[in-house]
């Protein structure tokens, strides 16, 4: 096992592939960045750091991350916390079990855009069937995506119900892995279902709850899809999330050197805010073991 | 108080079944609609409620201009998610071995940095590669190609191949290989002969996340192809834009989303056996 040549020749063909593919192209990013590159004048000059001035000028880019924030901090949170009751609901004895399980694993295999499309009919004011079933049990129609609270919850109850299932597969997966030995113990020192599941199963979930939260956050923060499909970022600019708005500079507008220093500016966020989100989290969970 | 709480358990699992199925059935419901079944309300049983037809899913296959041509996109799709799941699974257990199994170097950076380096691609918000990608296959002349896409998903893709197998060889004992070179294996043969066979649930797992993630990929799709090539997601948004009636959508929604729903049985397999939680930990 000391010779270099099949070393390498594991590690290489893979770790070049993804060097071209992603790393090169991250390097044209931050050149264009200090560009003035758009659709009348396309080339690589050189404007120094007037775009990220302009950047941190942008009240709609700012405006987009903080909805981005919440949207992403709201709907992992609450994926979380179904996703955890999901599992533990069908983790032991419960009829048909395999049945439930595959069932709520269904939405996480499905294409978001696609399923989009399909809940902004179920949204649809006068002849989707939400407010028609609303209006059954006596509720007034519901202006799902035309109001700016209403269109972010919209998008939240969309992304929820898409990526509940990751956080199910996930804790449902680190469930059953946990060893038996502390549960018995705990049956023993007479330990009813709440205790033990604080005492007992939630410490136990720990390194993996971190992992699924985490995983979810970065998947979450690059959210554009549900909202291009759903609301087209709009009533307005409402339910506009940073990906969004970077796409309709960049990609509409064709301001190729002020869109790469946004994506930029959104990238060192995102690496910067999910490195401390991960600290945190690692910190308030062992403190939590330790008790 | 037992039956109490086993009410509020089936309670809690038939209100969440119903909320995942809603789409479902609102789709399969209104696919069979005509014009009088979704223009004067919502409406859900066929026969009683309204008159079924088959010209949502007739549509699919209509090639004069009035329904979609669904056949050509769903190939092209096919195409590139299994072509790119493949490269991407072969790249990434490669990779994955031989991170697993020998310590590279270079300056401060180790393995760990490097398998780090591989699954923190994720974090790349797609957007921050929409332009150089789209300025890279235009270069190319790879845009609107499914090659050009291809290239693409194998750098979006490799980092979950990576992910999920270096965990899975991380389980499997160096003494495998040690014994197969005993017996006279370089460290290749051993690769393939020994560890491959026996890290079979591993590549099911990477090869179906891949699976998930390229065929689910709307984005790229969207800004890298225009007319010559066109990717099943896009084909479908494409029909949300224009003036399609439900019923086809609907149509192309289900007959699109059907093929992954069946790995959701694969998917529960591994978990139910335990292979999952060593390869996703």
């Amino acid at each position: 096992m000391h010779t270099t040549r099949p070393k390498l020749m594991f590690l290489l063909p893979g770790l070049l592939v993804l060097i071209a593919i992603i790393i090169f192209p991250l390097l044209f990013t931050l050149r264009v960045s200090f560009s003035s590159w758009d659709v009348i004048a396309p080339g690589l000059d050189w404007l120094g750091i007037k775009n990220y001035l302009r950047v941190f000028a942008d009240t709609r880019f700012w405006e987009s991350m903080g909805r981005l924030c919440f949207i992403a901090a709201v709907t992992v949170f609450t994926e979380y916390v179904l996703g955890f009751a999901l599992a533990l609901l069908v983790w032991k004895d419960v009829q048909y079990k395999k049945f439930f399980r595959i069932l709520f694993l269904v939405p996480m295999m499905t294409t978001p855009v696609i399923m989009s499309v399909i809940w902004r009919t179920m949204f649809h004011e006068s002849l989707g069937p939400l407010n028609n079933l609303l209006g059954v049990i006596g509720i007034d129609p519901v202006p799902w995506l035309s109001t700016a609270k209403m269109s972010m919850l919209s998008v939240m109850i969309v992304e929820i119900w898409q990526w509940t299932p990751f956080m199910f597969l996930l804790l449902l997966a680190g469930l059953l892995s946990l060893p038996r030995e502390p549960f018995q113990a705990a049956k023993v020192d007479g330990a009813g279902p709440l205790r033990t599941f604080f005492l007992v199963t939630f410490p136990l979930m720990a390194p993996i709850t971190i992992a699924a939260i985490i995983i979810r956050l970065i998947e979450a923060s690059k959210i554009m899809e549900t909202v291009y499909v759903l609301t087209s970022g709009g009533p307005g600019t409402a339910t506009e999330t940073g990906s969004y708005y970077i796409y309709i500079r960049g990609l509409r507008d064709f301001q190729i050197g002020y869109a790469a220093s946004m994506s930029v500016v959104y990238l060192v966020m995102m690496i910067i805010a999910l490195t401390i989100i991960a600290k945190v989290l690692v910190k308030l969970m062992i403190v939590k073991e330790g008790k | 108080m037992l039956t109490f709480y086993r009410f509020l358990k089936y309670g809690a699992i038939i209100c969440w079944s119903a909320f995942v199925v809603s789409p479902f059935l609102w789709a399969l419901t209104t696919s069979f609609k005509t014009t009088e079944g979704v223009v004067s309300g919502a409406k859900y049983i066929p026969w009683f409620q309204y008159k079924p037809s088959l010209e949502g899913w007739r549509n699919l296959f209509d090639r004069t201009g009035k329904g979609i041509d669904i056949v050509t996109p769903y190939l092209s799709s096919l195409t590139v998610t299994i072509s790119a799941s493949f490269i991407s699974l072969i790249l990434g257990t490669l990779a994955a071995y031989g991170l697993s199994r020998y310590s590279y170097k270079a300056g401060p950076i180790k393995n760990a940095d490097i398998t780090f380096f591989f699954i923190s691609q994720r974090i790349m918000p797609p957007i921050v590669l929409a332009i150089p990608f789209f300025l890279m296959l235009q270069a190319l002349g790879l845009l609107d190609t499914m090659l050009g896409l291809i290239i693409v998903y194998i750098a979006l893709l490799m980092p979950i191949a990576v992910w999920v197998m270096v965990d899975f060889f991380g389980k499997i004992p160096v003494e495998l290989d040690e014994t197969a070179m005993l017996d006279g294996c370089n460290p290749i043969e051993s690769f393939l002969r020994v560890i491959l066979p026996n890290c079979k649930p591993g590549l099911v797992v990477g090869g179906l996340f891949c699976m998930i993630f390229g065929w689910n990929d709307f984005f790229f799709a969207f800004i890298l192809t225009f007319t010559n090539t066109q990717l099943l997601p896009v084909a479908v948004v494409a029909l949300n834009s224009s003036v399609s009636p439900w019923w086809t959508l609907s149509a192309s929604a289900l007959i699109s989303v059907g093929p992954l729903v069946v790995l959701a049985f694969v998917v529960e397999k591994y978990l139910s056996s335990g292979n999952l939680s060593g390869a996703i930990k």
